[in-house]
């Protein structure tokens, strides 16, 4: 009982205290560096990603961090530019997601009955069909490119999204403060937009964080399957896929860009996570 | 005679974020063989941290940072978490405080109570099985051989509870650590556990250490009390002594907080009854505000006939009164009141305010309208208020819902009901979570009168608040109602509280209202057997006659309203 008492009388301080602890900082600085790279990818790089600088498939040195590729255009160069393909892609398909998938949950949630019923049947089908199948239908459908992929991408994650939400909605909306927001002469919307849905976004906006990621990885997915980006882009699924064949004598074309998306995503997990934890 | 558990200059500390808090300060007490010693506090007292300091169970980050825990001649600070787990079950018995939560929901009964057993060695099957039934009789469940078998969500909350002392006892301990074992009970279902638990203590010798919040059960039932506040005992002793003269401000406030103990509330209006005419600033006749006729409230069942929960409930109330809906759980008091507020319709019955009929409202434009005259307060001012919000934007709403005033106008109105239920201006700008729970009802109840209601629904609106604040609350409610003639719908199953507040009664039960009247008729000349029944489970009533405070804790009946006001913004100061 003591021990509770204390326990809410800290937690306005613990929360801040969340926020910093050094496990915090490193995926902070990654995602930060990833996003900054995709806006100002000359920051970080000066040469050209699609020409070529010296000879091919040299190892990684002092002048090519990561080593150039089989027409000796520069990785590293590469790797940066492929940031605004991936990073933005990842940004567009988390944002197609979260707003559909999020305006299907809460209109469900909220509105119930016969509306619930069948948006949620729409989204148990959207959640039968495998991740994969229905970004690849979806982006033979849009056609090739960048944009539709990550569309594509965005598209399966709706029904998480959707299902999430309307979970939240539903349990936020049956609690007594929204009662008692009615009960002081609150309309159907504003009790909405004032009372359920600042209490029910906290766990989509970690959802969002963690679809961030693995949309990244996804958009790398139907770049290696060329679905995506046409070839002389540097995005970095693509950059994987062109070096596979080199594996065995050229191992930094697939193992450097693979760890930069596998240390992004790792790094929207954590990310994730902090979201979910500080708040509740 | 020697004590069976001696606790000396016990210190339990508790690591935060903000390094070591100390919950429990030099706490001493003893509990002899056979008799019973009550600890007594409110929440935050850090009587909880006491018992499990007893027993070994405190939070991870709790630990006894001083002082001895003697049971017997042997010392149990300091003994190893397996060195720990012989004492608990075989020397020490515990009966938790939630029974709904404290069984295991997927074993059977027979298993919940063989697992103690079991754990101390029981191997034979067929001996465990027979102390199990033993011990289902002991604590008078009936039909032991079909409850054996049946799994925790089949019995009711206070059969669950008698499982849960039978677990308790199966190895007969020496001491039984009882922490708030009824608090989550209905008031006839406390007083038989109660009863059943002294028996056991007289026909086992058993010694009980009692944590209870409520002085007027520690009052009926213990030999020794010992007073708790912030961590640090305030007074021990002879039940007796510290009832009849208690030698501590605190507990004195306690006493005279206790509303089954003392009168809490002073009303300084004339106590009306339905057919009063001598109402002084009201309109020479009164009228009723509120008719309530034949309600009914159906829920359906799948393949089943529909629940009733409200079987033909009727009553009417005065303006400027109080009414109280009294009953235990199930009883149907909480669905009459979400009728008359408006927040469900009935299947039959009508409900009428004023001049409006709730029940004929049909559109929500309406409803609506009916907000500005009705207002609901939940029980639990946790819930109740949304927790992203500021205290000021929480009062405010029901004002920028219903577009009254301008910007300035309406923080005025704010700023003036938060003055009104005694709440600090500074308080506006904090969160619900920063506050206490006397002070989150508070705001639940300036939300409520913000819109200048008539009619306020109170549904327990007192019952989750500690009894200094809950007297608190209780006079605040009765000033508000005198100063702007309120009519209050009190629902509550504290008859206690409601022989406090109350003009007039209604008593349901399983949905029947069983008796009506005058709270004088109700509480003096019962005619349901029923009412008798609840009457007489009100704790403190069969204790000592001895437990009437000293003359000093007595409120005098035409006490100041200032001294009033004086205590409660002390309390929030």
């Amino acid at each position: 009982m003591t021990a509770a008492t204390i326990a809410t009388g800290t937690l306005g301080r613990s929360r801040v205290a969340v926020r910093l602890v050094p496990g915090l900082v490193l995926p902070g600085l990654v995602i930060t560096v990833a996003l900054v790279a995709a806006v100002f990818p000359q920051l970080f790089a000066h040469g050209d990603p699609t020409t070529s600088v010296g000879t091919s498939l040299q190892a990684p040195s002092g002048a090519h961090w990561f080593g150039t590729d089989s027409t000796g255009r520069d990785l590293y160069t590469r790797v940066v530019y492929g940031a605004s393909q991936s990073v933005v892609g990842a940004l567009v398909a988390v944002l197609v997601g979260l707003v559909v998938g999020t305006a299907i949950g809460v209109a469900a949630g909220s509105a119930g009955g016969v509306l619930d019923d069948v948006l949620m049947r729409v989204v148990d089908v959207l959640l039968a069909i495998p991740a994969l199948l229905l970004s690849l239908s979806v982006v033979i459908l849009l056609g090739f490119g960048t944009t539709n992929a990550a569309i594509a991408v965005g598209v399966t994650s709706i029904a998480v999204f959707a299902r999430l939400s309307r979970s939240e909605v539903v349990r936020v909306r049956v609690s007594e403060y929204v009662e008692a927001a009615y009960g002081s002469g609150g309309r159907g919307v504003v009790v909405l937009l004032r009372h359920v849905l600042p209490n029910s976004l906290t766990p989509v906006i970690a959802l969002a964080a963690l679809q961030f990621g693995s949309a990244i990885l996804q958009i790398s997915t139907l770049g290696f399957l060329g679905y995506g980006a046409p070839p002389p882009t540097p995005e970095w699924g693509l950059l994987i896929a062109e070096g596979r064949n080199y594996v065995a004598t050229a191992w930094w074309l697939t193992v450097l860009p693979g760890v930069v998306v596998v240390l992004v995503v790792l790094a929207t997990n954590r990310l994730s996570q902090a979201i979910r934890g500080g708040v509740r | 005679m020697t004590a069976l558990l001696t606790v000396q200059d016990l210190r339990v500390a508790y690591r935060t974020a903000r390094g070591d808090v100390t919950a429990v300060d030099g706490v001493d007490l003893e509990v002899a063989p056979g008799e019973v010693t009550a600890l007594v506090g409110e929440s935050g007292s850090g009587k909880s941290s006491v018992a499990q300091s007893v027993i070994g169970l405190l939070a991870s980050n709790g630990r006894v940072a001083g002082g001895s825990i003697r049971l017997g001649d042997r010392e149990l600070t300091g003994l190893s978490e397996r060195e720990f787990r012989s004492v608990r079950g075989r020397a020490i018995g515990l009966v938790p405080q939630d029974p709904g939560n404290s069984l295991n929901p997927v074993a059977t009964i027979g298993a919940n109570i063989a697992e103690v057993l079991r754990i101390h060695g029981w191997k034979d099957r067929v001996k465990t099985r027979a102390r199990v039934l033993e011990l289902l009789e002991r604590v008078d469940i009936d039909d032991p051989e079909t409850r054996i078998r049946q799994y925790p969500h089949e019995l009711s909350g206070g059969m669950r509870q008698r499982v849960l002392i039978a677990a308790a006892i199966a190895l007969e301990p020496a001491l039984v650590i009882a922490d708030e074992p009824t608090s989550a009970l209905d008031v006839t279902v406390q007083q038989r556990v109660l009863d059943l638990l002294d028996r056991l203590r007289s026909e086992t010798g058993t010694g009980v250490l009692f944590i209870t919040h409520d002085l007027a059960v520690a009052a009926e039932r213990a030999d020794r009390v010992v007073v708790m506040r912030n961590g640090t005992v305030q007074e021990s002793g002879p039940a007796d002594r510290v009832f009849s003269a208690p030698q501590s401000d605190y507990t004195r406030t306690l006493l005279t907080d206790a509303p089954s103990l003392t009168q809490v509330v002073v009303r300084n209006r004339p106590r009306a009854d339905a057919t009063d005419t001598t109402g002084r600033s009201g309109p020479p006749v009164r009228s009723d505000l509120l008719v309530v006729r034949d309600l009914r409230q159906e829920f359906p069942r799948r393949g089943a006939t529909p629940l009733v929960a409200v079987d033909d409930v009727s009553f009417r109330v005065a303006v400027g009164t109080t009414h109280a809906i009294v009953g235990e759980s199930g009883s149907g008091k909480t669905t009459t009141g979400r009728v008359v507020a408006g927040f469900a319709r009935p299947t039959a019955g009508t409900v009428t305010v004023g001049d409006t009929e709730v029940t004929a409202l049909r559109s929500r434009r309406a409803l609506r309208d009916l907000r500005r005259t009705t207002q609901l307060v939940y029980q639990n001012p946790y819930g109740s208020l949304d927790p992203r919000q500021s205290v000021r934007r929480i009062v405010r709403e029901p004002l920028d819902n219903f577009r009254i005033g301008d910007a300035a106008e309406r923080s005025d109105r704010v700023a003036e009901q938060l003055r009104h239920v005694g709440l600090a201006p500074e308080i506006a700008d904090r969160l619900p979570r920063e506050l206490s729970g006397g002070q989150r009802q508070r705001v639940a109840i300036a939300r409520a009168l913000v819109l200048e209601p008539r009619l306020v629904v109170l549904d327990e609106a007192v019952s989750a608040l500690d009894v200094t604040v809950q007297a608190q609350i209780l006079r605040l409610l009765a000033r508000l109602q005198e100063e702007l003639g309120l009519t209050y719908v009190f629902i509550s199953h504290d008859l206690a509280v409601v022989r406090q507040i109350a003009d007039t009664v209604s008593v349901l039960r399983r949905g029947v209202q069983v008796e009506h009247g005058t709270a004088e008729q109700v509480f003096d000349q019962p005619e349901h057997e029923y009412t008798r029944q609840l009457l007489a489970a009100i704790p403190g009533r069969a204790g000592p006659a001895s437990v009437q405070p000293a003359q000093p804790a007595t409120p005098a009946p035409q006490e100041p309203q200032e001294q009033q006001e004086q205590q409660e913004q002390e309390a929030h100061a």
